[in-house]
């Protein structure tokens, strides 16, 4: 700020000071940090998808013929072979995991519970052709720990549950999520919550506090980011996840935008143009780090241990990291960020004008 | 396959808004874009809770101001052109432009007495062409907040329009205003570039 107000210190008010101000305004109205996280990432170079085709023109006819052979092949080779693949997989694991539901609890049920989500997962990431590299697995979530990851789009579960198997936390969904939510339900223990029910914080964090105590239950698999981003930053953290205590997974996703765009703009899409968009694209690779595990330290706060965790989490990403609430796109900014920028530019005027006051 | 049409041709009126704003077309096509980003419910215009929710907007100490002189006169509704145009004050001024300018046309949105025009008005509430102490004291107040004192604001607000009045009226005229910025270099100050 000291910067942008004239780089001088030691300075008083001055009438030019309102342009700072105002040509941050202005700034933040041509673009801002947050709302640019809700739409897709722009690419540098164009990757042959109409849809990531942003800024680039008309070239050449021969660029055209590439891009309808590339429509071709991924509408009419790629697609029906995801799909296939896609039902295969999901059919498989509601009519798996209904199976092992029958099953007394024993360790046999979970053993075979964890073989069909295994299996089935791996179905789907290829109805994906997903690519995915594992870095760090001797950090991968353990039994009775929360694993805490950045989320741009429901295929971040997928990605993870590949690997290992993980307590989801949600709302109960109807149609298809519904059926596949109740059959996973059967064969191992997961939390689904009524939409009324997430309302309440307490509750919330009370049966996801139960659900740990036990130590031999598989981690919890949170976002606590609360909605999807673009994948080009984390943005805050709610505070509830890390206040249930036990130790903290930090896991980084980080999607290579060249071959397809994960991100889900729920305002944009629904689920299923979002899943065709997904599928049609070339692949999805992404880059998964298994971060070594954090705990709560004493005189840390809820909010600074989120921060700290969500600070790893961007490092290890290479996501750019964001003070806002992305939930915010639908509520109201806290006044407290206000002030802070009003207490800068007051020492600065202030602080200084008593000084010249002290030296008259 | 859901792709964002590059053709300015969507933007209505765009060849006069083009004339009169001096964006080019890239930049238009692009501040056209936001602005229907910006219009989350798709009315076609924004209302002023659609800026308000601009996060660094809403953190900014002069962002009522701002959000202000977008809606002037009490109008409710900012459609595509009044963005544009209010945007344009913050253009950067082209030197080779300013040199072929015809002196017959209307000074361009971005000269240096438009952009100081535009600051004049964020001090400037009630519109009498004259800021007076009160609301000098009303702009200092939105950019400290609470932590300075009132005597302390005041012999700032007095002081500062003290040095630049002349006509000695107690308020200053926006000749006053430009006079006491006669030496800063506006044109970058305020001078937003659309385009990366």
């Amino acid at each position: 700020m000291e910067k942008g107000l004239s780089g001088l210190r030691g300075r008083d008010f001055e009438l030019s000071d309102v342009f700072y101000f105002s040509k941050k305004g202005l700034e933040a109205i041509v673009e801002d940090e947050v709302t640019q996280r809700f739409s897709s990432e722009e690419l540098v170079s164009w990757n042959l998808l109409t849809r990531t085709n942003v800024n680039f023109q008309y070239i050449s006819p021969r660029l055209t013929m590439v891009w309808v052979l590339g429509v071709i092949v991924r509408y009419c080779v790629l697609l029906p072979l995801r799909l296939t693949l896609a039902f295969i997989g999901i059919s498989l694991f509601v009519i798996g995991t209904t199976l092992v539901g029958q099953l007394p609890r024993s360790s046999l049920k979970n053993l075979l519970s964890e073989v069909v989500h295994l299996t089935c997962c791996r179905i789907c990431v290829r109805a994906l052709s997903g690519t995915i590299h594992y870095h760090n697995r001797q950090y991968r979530p353990q039994k009775g720990g929360i694993c805490v990851a950045n989320h741009t789009s429901p295929i971040d579960v997928l990605i993870l549950t590949t690997d290992g198997c993980y307590t989801m936390v949600g709302q109960v969904h109807g149609g298809l999520m519904g059926i596949i939510q109740r059959a996973m339900v059967k064969a191992c223990p997961h939390v689904w919550f009524e939409r009324s029910e997430m309302k309440d914080r307490h509750l919330v964090i009370k049966r996801l506090k139960e659900h740990i105590a036990h130590k031999k239950e598989l981690p919890i698999l949170i976002f606590p980011e609360g909605t999807c981003i673009n994948n080009t930053s984390v943005m805050m953290f709610k505070k509830g996840s890390f206040e249930i205590g036990g130790t903290i997974h930090p896991v980084a996703i980080k999607y290579n935008p060249q071959f397809g765009d994960a991100f889900w703009n729920s305002s944009k899409y629904n689920m299923v143009s979002y899943l065709l968009r997904v599928m049609t694209s070339w692949a999805i690779v992404c880059d998964v780090w298994y971060m070594p595990p954090m705990t709560r330290e004493e005189g840390e706060d809820a909010v600074q241990f989120a921060n700290r965790v969500k600070s790893a989490i961007a490092v290890q990403g290479g996501l750019t990291e964001l003070p806002w609430d992305g939930g915010l796109k639908r509520a109201k900014v806290k006044d407290t960020f206000k002030e802070e920028q009003q207490k800068n530019y007051s020492k600065m005027i202030v602080g200084n004008g008593s000084l010249e006051s002290e030296l008259d | 396959m859901g792709s964002r049409s590059s053709h300015a041709a969507k933007i209505p009126d765009v060849d006069s808004i083009r004339r009169e704003t001096g964006f080019s077309q890239a930049s238009l096509l692009r501040l056209y874009h936001r602005f229907r980003a910006l219009d989350r419910t798709g009315k076609g215009y924004l209302s002023r809770l659609d800026l308000q929710q601009i996060e660094a907007l809403a953190v900014n100490p002069l962002g009522d101001r701002i959000i202000d002189s977008f809606f002037p006169d009490g109008s409710l509704r900012l459609d595509f052109p009044g963005f544009v145009r209010v945007l344009a004050h913050f253009r950067p001024v082209d030197e080779e432009e300013d040199g072929n300018r015809d002196p017959k046309e209307p000074e361009p949105l971005n000269s240096r007495m438009n952009k100081l025009r535009f600051a004049f008005q964020l001090y400037d509430l009630d519109r009498d062409g004259k800021i007076s102490r009160h609301e000098m004291l009303q702009v200092l107040r939105l950019m400290v907040g609470v932590q300075v004192t009132e005597e302390q604001l005041e012999s700032i607000a007095d002081r500062t329009v003290q040095e630049a009045d002349e006509d000695g009226d107690g308020a200053v005229s926006f000749l006053e205003f430009t006079k006491s910025l006669e030496k800063m270099n506006i044109e970058q100050k305020m001078s937003i570039r659309i385009l990366k």
